[in-house]
């Protein structure tokens, strides 16, 4: 704890202890189910790769008939590696080829079967975790040999065209303006895709593709630009929605740096189905964390939907869920890159102050976590003049409280897509904020007993009330539901106003409970290593 | 409004000064700055100033002109294409729903055919919405049933009877031949099969692809198209089935 607020240790303590045992069921729940993203992920490691003349990739259509020869809840590895070898072929793209066609059969083999396809997936799926930890250490040679940015926190910049080919000068581009980090959008739709699309694409909505060629294109150009900078630029995408565990394991493969990776934003917007959100996060953050990439929480959605003064505790209390759930999966502190916004009505009396408050909690709490600084977009009007004082005064806060990364606000913002010309104008605001008031988090220590240390304890006291109500949401018909607290709070519309039960929502039929003698080598040898 | 003619005000009436922002893909030099006075000239700002130059990364150049435009504003031919009903905001749409209907406004969504893409409709009806506009579930008199992708036309039909719908939304976003049409025809001619018309919920469909003047040829009660906000669609929702009733069950 740095103390600029004089949080009381005691509560502090409580909302982790809170934290731990409102996740704690979810976590169980995990643990005992999988679903097809899971099972597709940890083909990919064992190297299915490309996609039918279609574009449904292989790896879909080999879990696909596994599933209709044995079910899912016994896991794909087992049955795969048993067809290999009953085939007597190493090459599991081509297995997945001919159980396309049909001429394939799948069982759940036993005894001395189930022992050599144990034995074989897990050599297969060993490979493919080895490649990315040889993508890690390349990261980390990397850094070593362009260094990081000079300055905290590092600029974080979008780029969206839909083309990746139109991307990538534009990514290029901002590096050379002063960003450190380029995120590549995706396309709109492509959380609920339960495949990912392949190969490099050229037509988007409002967003790119997020596929492995496209990942690759991409790393690839800004390596080259940070030899050209002397810093190296960092590359994010979104490992959510439908296929969360394949996309983190292609960014994982890929050499990717960051991943907006949120516990419940599938959950609360996207109407993905609870359970199947919860298991694949769970795997696709044990990935990140083998991986060494950064996730990015999405707490800023809730201050979009709700009002951001009254909603502030909601956000502390996910960001608190988030820590417990990445610690869980793996994921060390300065891994995580919790999110949260300026969103407060600028119209309101000491707005600023208020900002300062909710942004110095987040500092305090999370003291080792690269946290994630988001723009205001919910009162940019259209008035791109006041958009830029306000993206100033949102630029001052992060300096101010000494934020890890800060996405670059666009005064365009509800407006346009950025113009170039949005971008440079955008990146000159936080260039002079930074140049004149880059320390400033060094001098400023709110007054003790003032505005802003008890507004920060006020809403660290409705977080841990919060966190309370959520951990004795109990429901009186079912008080051994699984998940707990957690999910009933969900399904109640605890979190927003977004009611969503854990026997709905989509993506259901994609989650299987384990059956007995279920295997998943991915996980086994993530777990280990942690 | 009518008669007079204006001209932009500076500080000064009649002074004709305006303020304008551009990037040229240019270098930033006099040949640069150039091109800007010429561009200026030719929108009818004449003096021109350039304030302000910036290059930005290789061969583009920022420019904000100052300058007197020569075009003069004649009220009375001023034409507005006004939309047909107030646009609201949620807690208005909440309000009047909660006031005059007194029970939740049903909304059921889907995208049919073999259209994929519930890009539209989700940024329609999710919480998340489109362009920093909260979606239809974000409402909280509105009770949304979206049923995703690739919905059969009776299954559709079946859902709105079931969920006891108000107002079906339909999206058709990716079209070939236009599908869109057809599968609006199909859907509009199943409703009218299934239900008598005093029962039936209020259609409306959106994408990209539709001409918002076909929705008496097509059978629906309205058509939106590319660019519709969420906040459009519940104000119309509530202006055809609340404020407007009689008049908007006409056009069905």
């Amino acid at each position: 704890m740095t103390g600029k607020l004089d949080l009381d240790p005691v509560l502090v303590r409580r909302a982790r202890e809170l934290a731990r045992r409102a996740g704690g069921p979810v976590v169980e729940l995990a643990r005992g189910h999988t679903t097809v993203s899971v099972e597709r992920a940890m083909l990919r490691l064992a190297g299915v790769s490309g996609a039918d003349a279609d574009g449904i990739p292989w790896v879909n259509r080999l879990l696909d008939a596994v599933v209709a020869d044995v079910g899912l809840g016994h896991g794909a590895a087992l049955p795969v590696f048993d067809a290999l070898a009953r085939e007597g072929i190493d090459d599991v793209s081509l297995l997945a080829q001919k159980a396309a066609a049909g001429s394939v059969r799948f069982r759940v083999p036993s005894g001395r079967d189930a022992t050599a396809a144990r034995r074989a997936s897990r050599r297969a799926v060993g490979a493919g975790v080895k490649r990315i930890d040889r993508r890690r250490a390349e990261r980390d040679r990397l850094v070593k040999r362009h260094g990081d940015p000079k300055q905290r926190p590092w600029i974080y910049l979008i780029v969206a065209t839909g083309d990746i080919y139109e991307d990538i000068p534009q990514a290029q581009a901002a590096a050379r303006a002063g960003a450190d980090v380029i995120a590549v959008i995706r396309s709109t739709g492509q959380s609920l895709l339960d495949y990912v699309p392949e190969g490099a694409t050229r037509e988007g909505f409002a967003g790119t593709y997020a596929t492995q060629e496209n990942f690759r294109l991409m790393r690839a150009a800004l390596d080259e630009s940070s030899r050209e900078l002397g810093r190296y630029i960092r590359l994010t995408n979104y490992a959510s929605g439908l296929c969360m565990p394949e996309i983190a394991t292609l960014a994982g493969l890929e050499r990717l740096d960051m991943m907006l990776n949120d516990s419940m934003y599938g959950i609360l917007f996207r109407d993905i189905n609870p359970i199947r959100t919860f298991v694949d996060q769970r795997f696709s953050r044990q990935i990140h964390a083998r991986a060494g990439i950064i996730i990015n929480t999405g707490e800023d959605n809730y201050l979009t939907t709700a009002d951001a003064v009254e909603a502030a505790h909601t956000v502390t209390v996910s960001q608190l869920l988030n820590e417990y759930f990445a610690h869980e999966a793996g994921l060390a502190d300065s891994q995580l890159g919790l999110g949260h916004a300026f969103e407060i009505n600028p119209d309101l009396p000491e707005s600023f102050r208020l900002e300062l408050a909710h942004a110095l909690l987040a500092r305090e709490l999370f003291p080792d976590a690269p946290l994630k600084w988001m723009p205001p977009t919910r009162h940019m009007t259209g008035d791109v003049f006041r958009g830029n004082l306000l993206d100033g005064f949102f630029n001052l806060v992060g300096a101010m409280t000494g934020q890890g990364i800060l996405l670059v606000g666009m005064m365009t913002e509800a407006v346009v897509t950025p113009w170039l010309s949005d971008r440079d104008i955008a990146l000159q605001n936080v260039r002079y904020v930074l140049n004149a008031a880059g320390g400033l988090h060094e001098d400023f220590v709110p007054a003790p007993g003032g505005f802003i240390r008890s507004r920060a304890s006020l809403v660290l006291r409705e977080a841990v009330e919060l966190l309370e109500r959520i951990v004795d949401d109990v429901h009186a018909a079912d008080p051994h539901a699984p998940g707990g607290g957690l999910l009933n709070a969900i399904a109640d519309g605890t979190f927003g106003i977004m009611k969503r039960p854990a026997d709905r929502g989509k993506g259901l039929d994609g989650v299987a409970r384990h059956e007995p003698g279920y295997y998943n080598p991915a996980t086994e040898i993530l777990e280990a290593g942690q | 409004m009518s008669g007079g003619i204006i001209r932009p005000y500076g500080d000064t009436t009649g002074d004709g000064m305006v303020q304008v922002s551009f990037t040229l893909p240019v270098p930033c030099d006099k040949r640069g700055e150039g091109a800007a006075l010429q561009l200026a000239a030719k929108m009818g700002l004449d003096p021109a100033m350039v304030v302000h130059a910036k290059q930005m990364g290789e061969g583009f150049t920022f420019f904000v002109v100052y300058g007197r435009v020569n075009h003069l504003v004649d009220l009375s031919q001023v034409v507005v294409a006004e939309r047909d009903f107030p646009l609201l905001s949620a807690k208005e749409v909440n309000a009047l729903v909660k006031r005059r209907l007194r029970r939740k406004l049903v909304v059921v969504g889907a995208c049919i055919g073999t259209d994929a893409h519930t890009v539209g409709i989700d940024a329609i009806l999710n919480v998340k919405g489109i362009a920093g506009e909260k979606g239809l579930e974000y409402y909280r008199e509105l009770r949304v049933v979206n049923l995703g992708a690739q919905v059969a036309v009776p299954d559709l039909v079946e859902a709105a009877r079931a969920e006891k719908a108000d107002a079906v939304l339909v999206s058709q976003v990716v079209t070939q031949r236009d599908a869109h049409l057809h599968n609006t025809r199909e859907m509009s001619a199943a409703f009218r099969e299934a239900m008598p018309a005093d029962r039936r919920p209020l259609l409306v469909v959106g994408g990209p692809r539709f001409d918002e003047r076909m929705a008496g040829e097509l059978g629906v009660d309205r058509i939106f198209g590319r660019g519709t906000t969420p906040a459009e669609v519940a104000s119309y929702l509530v202006h055809a089935l609340i404020t407007n009733r009689p008049q908007a069950r006409r056009a069905a």
